[in-house]
């Protein structure tokens, strides 16, 4: 069924009476060409195109809970491709640019608003820093602009720009960055994925793995063993305890981000804003809310909850440049598990062990890399070469020495 | 949070800096024949489980001991703390 | 006339009569009255639009649990939005205006969307607006962002003050109705440390909306004379208006208080409101319940309301929403509200009871086995439709219908820590977890344990379980004797065959869309939350989402603990982001750093820079330079052609002691230290255990125990946290010890082939300068200045 303005009137019309299921509620299968493990946004985009892109017929996601429960379903929608290192901006831009066509793509609106995404600078080294950025962006063939203090209080002439500890002096504009609905990507996917014949499969959690001589030749699940020529591992947060069912230690610790979003409000804010000064950047939701966040907590959780320092923190830094939100009230708090990697920067590959392969480390950004992290997944999946905008996220990177460390922070994963 | 400091008493977590995983005090030897790989592993690699943690914490707004605290990923709950000095004694760590 | 609804009776000063304007017309009520009270005491009923279908709306309920009147309190730069109307106390001079509305708010241009309410079904967004594709940002979404949102912020800057502090305690009570003043009474006269706190601003929760709830004396005189011994006692701290919003890990609380919003403008020197974090050894919840409604065609009208709302507004404010009222339950507790309106001279339409068995009245009318199957009233109720038992339907003419679905515990902190709530068939509603926040415990109505009695006895039994597990003597408490009928509850969620029957009254969702969101396989609660927006408004689904669940179930053909719930997030009720922010904003963001030379640059017109939190002097211009290139030019060629001085106090410095303290820089830096002689300083390279360059600095050995380290000044902190890691877990039997002296010592460079010559000026001629006394890389003490000469700054 396709989705479109007509038909909803048809449905409108006559009772909504022929709307189908987003997607087909099926019970595993004994035997899978391929297995996905993780329903989130990665999970569903990389079954989607192993569909779409290789023409993949036997394609499972098992999720062990609901679609789109993880990181996906919990992060601040934020899209963006503007990094630094020539490791990630072509694949963050690759991104991009399949957001920019993914609603007739996938033929559901998934709300991707390119209202830009404006990076302050508060100081001389930091300015130097994004002019190297911006520059790096555009060679790769993305946008940047630089933008004034006038420029910047002429557009958004509520930000504090001189009671401040920290005084506004420019930014860092990218006009194709914003926002897309979160929810609308795990859903939207699952649909086109499922209408290419993947199962999607809900409540099925993967327990473990079968290995034999060094190969993956299935998976464990709570509904039984289900067998997968290809296993791909893509659970974010959930990955370190995932794959040590396969006795594998990753360079991933998990740590809690926290995200907030306060009540409804008529338009406030434009576009993305982050603050270069401290932890906090913020957005508006279509339905009015500002979706915002800052720094994790700081420590190693699969909690998804985080505690009150952090939430304090985020909101001094929301008051230090929008002093006119005081009155406005937080409706709501929540965290998820960051797969936060050593470098700060994922990995897409195949492990040593056979048949079995990896995808996580996505950090706080993992968001915005949906598309291209499922499309070059994907590619990884069924050509068992990396895809030319991936071949950077390897695992042997640290042993050699090629981390894409965008903040040269090392090996401290709490500070990426 | 709050780490029930060995010598202080309880604190608020917010006094302390987080270290990460206490397998950092088993630094390798850096003469051993395979010290490479050892120190990829020391480095880069991390048992990130859910459930109890044994992790190093930095009482950076306070008397700057780092302690060795056992805390459940999964529940935040905090079963022992102890000094990261005393806990490196018994791992062997001298000088 | 003013005021018509105003019934005798109640807890408010009718000695004091405040003004007050709300859409610019003005209205009278008293001390003691929330808005919404004071509203409806004036016959308004119309107090806003819903949020998609702008439907006409009125309170709902009277507590923080409101959907419905919503509404922008104050103006200027105190505007607030979305303020409940049911927990905004009144003042003098308050003004409110109405919400989300285009035009008017008796004619809402945007209403028109109710019209086409059958095409904007749930997620109905998802599958259009999706040709031609450019359209979405520049037509369609524009369009749709600005027709959302609710309230409208000033865009000024708050006035206002926040403050934040710490409090701890023995025991934390949070809630003061019955249960919760048990429990204090208990622990406190025990000698506990105890925090009672409550949200609204008297104290006694529903002991002051109930004429019976005690047998022998009125509820809200027992509260009131109950929190009058708590507060004399010197180990209870008593805290009105204090939500307790959030329960967080080892028993602490976030807590806000309202020091000044019943104020029109806070008092000098005194913020608007304080964010506590609250160190609890034990606590216990008694939160009380949240009424439920029942989903009917067309249930949302102004005047429509909770009939425990009801309840409270006339026996604790004095106030009827209309002079003819109608009940619609399925339990014992509708039947009190009308009894209690009638005694206050309401009259009764009827009690509309879905049981067949309703207790009858001699009073009025009570239709045992009947459904209230639709409403009318454009802008507020005007008469309901009753279907009868023996299947003929009624109009009855009311102006307000009170709606009892039986109760829900407020459990939302027992499942903060994501514990997933355990059904309860007795009361046909979620009880908190088993996996509560370690030391919460729950007493009362938040428990299920509904009646006064019941309330009562439980938090006394809970407070003396907690004294016990802290090692504090027990504490019989007597307890005034209370009301315990039970409320013989029949569950039932909504009238078969309806659709357009509101669940969630600001978001719009109804029964249909949970409908069509089973159609569409959206159908875990998470899935039935997100696709319809059930839940997800100001009011967080305290009065929605049950409903939900209820027709997911049915729908699905499973039981509602099969369906399972959404769990709920902090915080409790929402809250200002500035008091989360406190004092930490504008210039005081973060502290500010300064060097020593600091006042003298400002002086001198120097140009700061940020430098982390230091401000470092980067040049300073003199009279005619007109950018920084020509001071920095003149700057650099004074220092390269005679002499400069630099203020670099910012460096990181630290004091390294003790016999090993050679060793321990020999370990830490890539370079070797051992060798260094006493008197000489050496550049040293810092590494990550990667090979990566971490830092650079040098190291002065001062005595054969005693060295000095610099680092740069962005690393100060890190160095000396990995060295103390260094020193403690790697090579814990060092004789090695550490202080940070960044603060403690001034730092100047001074440089250029005048230098020399400048320094001699400021020493005694006996101090030799010259380079054989003074050689490249050499420490020299002089008084209390050590000085070092080294090639590179
Ligand atoms: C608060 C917050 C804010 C963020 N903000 C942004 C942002 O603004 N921009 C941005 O680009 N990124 C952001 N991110 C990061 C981004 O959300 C994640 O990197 C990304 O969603 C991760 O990929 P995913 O969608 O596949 O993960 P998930 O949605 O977490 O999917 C993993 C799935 O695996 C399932 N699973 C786990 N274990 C098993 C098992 N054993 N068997 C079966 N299934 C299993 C989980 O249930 C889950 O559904 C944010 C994250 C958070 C938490």
């Amino acid at each position: 069924m396709r989705y479109s303005g007509l038909r909803v009137l048809k449905e409108a019309l006559t009772g909504h009476k022929g709307w189908k299921p987003a997607w087909r509620d099926v019970a595993p299968q004994a035997h899978y060409d391929y297995i996905v493990i993780g329903g989130g946004g990665h999970g569903l985009a990389t079954a989607y195109y192993l569909a779409r892109n290789h023409g993949a017929k036997r394609v499972a996601v098992l999720e062990k809970g609901w679609i789109g429960g993880g990181n996906v379903g919990r992060n601040t929608t934020i899209v963006r491709s503007n990094y630094l290192l020539d490791g990630n901006e072509p694949f963050y831009e690759h991104s991009l640019k399949l957001w920019e066509g993914l609603e007739q793509d996938i033929n559901y609106n998934a709300m991707i608003s390119q209202r830009g995404i404006l990076n302050l600078v508060h100081s001389d080294a930091q300015r130097d820093a994004f002019t190297r950025r911006g520059n790096a962006m555009i060679l790769n063939g993305a946008d940047a602009d630089l933008l004034s203090t006038e420029t910047i209080q002429k557009r958004y002439p509520f930000l504090n720009v001189n009671n401040a500890r920290f005084p506004i002096k420019g930014g860092l504009a990218q006009y194709r960055g914003g926002t897309v609905r979160h929810d609308a990507v795990a859903w939207g996917y699952a649909r086109a994925a499922d209408q290419l014949g993947v199962d999607i499969i809900q409540n099925c959690e993967v327990t473990g793995f079968r290995i034999e001589g060094g190969k993956c030749l299935g998976v464990e699940t709570n509904r039984g063993y289900i067998k997968g020529d290809k296993v791909a591992s893509c659970v974010a947060g959930s990955s370190g305890r995932l794959m040590a069912k396969a006795s594998m230690r990753l360079p991933i610790e998990s740590h809690v981000l926290q995200a907030f979003v306060s009540e409804g409000l008529k338009p406030v804010l434009p576009g993305v804003i982050t603050f270069g000064a401290g932890h906090f950047y913020c957005s508006q939701s279509d339905k009015g809310g500002l979706v915002f966040g800052g720094d994790l907590d700081g420590y190693n959780s699969y909690a998804q909850r985080g505690n009150l320092p952090v939430v304090e923190d985020v909101c001094e830094g929301a008051m230090a440049i929008f002093p006119m939100l005081g009155r406005v009230r937080l409706l709501r708090m929540w965290g998820g598990i960051m797969d936060m990697s050593m470098d700060g920067s994922p990995i897409i590959d195949h492990t040593h062990i056979e048949s079995l392969y990896f995808n996580g480390g996505w950090c706080y950004g993992g968001f915005k890399a949906t598309p291209a992290s499922g499309w070059c997944y994907a590619h990884l999946l069924a050509t068992d070469t990396p895809h030319e905008f991936a071949t950077a996220f390897r695992f042997d990177r640290f042993a050699k020495g090629q981390m894409i460390d965008e903040k040269g922070m090392g090996n401290n994963p709490q500070l990426h | 949070m709050i780490i029930n400091h060995p010598i202080l008493g309880p604190r608020d977590s917010a006094e302390f800096t987080y270290m990460g995983d206490a397998a950092l005090l088993d630094r390798p030897d850096w003469q051993a024949k395979d010290a490479l790989l050892q120190f990829v592993d020391y480095g880069y690699l991390r048992d990130n489980p859910a459930g109890p943690h044994i992790e190093l914490w930095y009482h950076e707004q306070g008397d700057r001991s780092f302690l060795v605290v056992t805390r459940d990923t999964t529940t935040h709950q905090i079963s022992s703390v102890k000094l990261a000095s005393d806990v490196a004694r018994g791992r062997g760590r001298s000088k | 006339m003013s005021q018509i609804n105003r019934l005798g009776g109640g807890q408010i000063d009718r000695t004091k009569t405040l003004d007050f304007k709300f859409d610019g017309k003005s209205y009278q009520g008293h001390d003691g009255d929330t808005l919404a009270s004071a509203l409806l005491a004036n016959n308004v009923r119309l107090m806003g639009r819903s949020f998609k279908y702008h439907r006409p709306r009125g309170v709902l309920t009277a507590g923080s649990e409101e959907p419905n009147a919503i509404m922008e309190l104050r103006d200027g730069a105190r505007q607030e939005p979305n303020t409940r109307a049911t927990t905004a106390e009144l003042f003098g001079g308050l003004t409110a205006k109405s919400q989300n509305k285009m035009g008017s708010l008796r004619f809402d241009f945007m209403a028109i969307n109710d019209r086409f309410s059958n095409f904007l079904t749930a997620g109905f967004y998802y599958k259009t607006f999706m040709w031609p594709a450019a359209f979405w940002e520049k037509v369609y979404e524009p369009i749709i962002r600005k027709a959302a949102g609710l309230g409208s912020i000033s865009f000024e800057d708050d006035p206002d003050d926040y403050d934040r502090g710490f409090l701890h305690c023995d025991l934390l009570i949070i809630g003061a109705g019955p249960s919760g003043l048990a429990a204090a009474l208990t622990a406190g006269r025990a000698g506990a440390q105890v925090i009672l706190a409550d949200e609204d601003y008297t104290m006694g929760g529903r002991l002051n909306s109930e004429r019976f709830s005690l047998v022998d004396q009125s509820g809200a005189d027992w509260a009131a004379k109950t929190v009058a011994e708590l507060t004399s006692l010197p180990n209870v701290r008593v805290m009105a208006r204090t939500t307790i919003l959030g329960a967080f890990d080892h028993g602490i609380y976030g807590a806000l208080e309202r020091v000044s919003d019943h104020l029109a403008v806070p008092e000098v020197g005194k913020p608007r409101q304080i964010l506590w974090r609250i160190y609890s050894k034990r606590s216990l919840l008694c939160a009380g319940a949240t009424e439920r409604p029942i989903a009917f065609e067309n249930n949302d009208r102004p005047g429509i309301m909770l009939a425990g709302a009801m309840r409270s507004y006339a026996n604790r404010w004095a106030v009827t929403a209309a002079h003819n009222v109608a009940i619609f339950t399925n339990n014992d507790d509708g039947h009190k509200t009308a009894a209690d309106l009638h005694a206050a001279g309401v009259s009764i339409a009827a009690v509309v009871d879905i049981r067949q068995d309703a207790p009858l009245s001699e009073e009025y009318e009570v239709i045992a086995g009947g459904q209230v199957v639709n409403s009318n009233g454009r802008l507020g109720l005007t008469s309901i439709e009753v279907s009868l038992p023996d299947g003929n339907t009624r109009a009855l003419p009311c102006g307000a219908l009170g709606m009892s679905g039986g109760w829900n515990p407020n459990i939302h902190l027992t499942s903060h820590h994501r514990g997933h709530p355990v059904w309860n068939e007795k009361i046909a509603a979620f009880c908190p977890p088993d996996n509560g926040p370690a030391g919460l415990s729950v007493a009362g109505a938040a428990l299920g344990n509904f009646t006064t009695a019941e309330a009562l006895a439980s938090g006394a039994c809970q407070a003396n379980a907690i004294l016990k597990d802290l090692g504090i003597k027990q504490n019989k408490v007597v307890l005034p004797l209370a009301e315990d009928a039970p409320a013989n509850m029949t569950p039932f969620w909504y009238v078969k065959g309806c659709s357009r029957a509101w669940l969630d009254q600001q978001n719009d969702v109804t029964v249909k869309d949970v409908k069509l969101s089973h159609q569409e396989n959206f159908i875990s609660v998470e899935h039935l939350k997100r696709y319809t927006t059930l839940g997800m408004g100001t009011d967080q689904g305290k009065t929605s989402n049950m409903g939900g669940l209820a027709i997911m179930a049915e729908l699905t053909g499973k039981t509602i603990p099969e369906v399972g719930t959404t769990i709920f997030r902090p915080p409790y009720t929402p809250t200002a982001i500035g008091a989360f922010a406190g004092r930490d904003r504008g210039t005081d963001f973060r502290p500010t750093r300064k060097t020593p030379s600091h006042t003298w640059a400002e002086e001198q017109g120097a140009v700061f820079v940020e430098v982390g939190m230091w401000l470092r002097a980067q040049w300073f211009p003199q009279a005619g330079e007109t950018h920084w290139r020509q001071s920095v030019d003149r700057e650099v060629l004074a220092t390269r052609n005679s002499v400069g001085i630099c203020d670099v106090t910012t460096l990181g410095k630290i004091d390294v002691q003790g016999a090993d303290a050679a060793t321990f820089l020999n370990k830490i830096y890539c370079n070797g230290f051992a060798k260094l002689l006493v008197g000489k300083t050496r550049y040293g390279l810092m590494l990550r255990e990667d090979g990566i360059a971490m830092d650079d600095g040098t190291a002065a050995r001062l005595a054969e125990d005693h060295f000095v380290v610099t680092t740069t000044t962005a690393n100060a902190v890190s160095v000396f946290r990995h060295m103390e890691f260094a020193r403690q877990c790697l090579w814990p039997d060092l004789d090695v010890q550490l202080i940070s002296t960044t603060e403690a010592w001034a730092q100047y460079a001074v440089a250029g082939p005048n230098a020399r010559k400048l320094l001699k000026k400021v020493v005694d001629p006996e101090f030799d300068l010259s380079n054989d006394a003074f050689s490249i890389y050499g420490l020299r003490q002089y008084h209390c200045v050590r000085w070092t000469k080294s090639a590179f700054v």
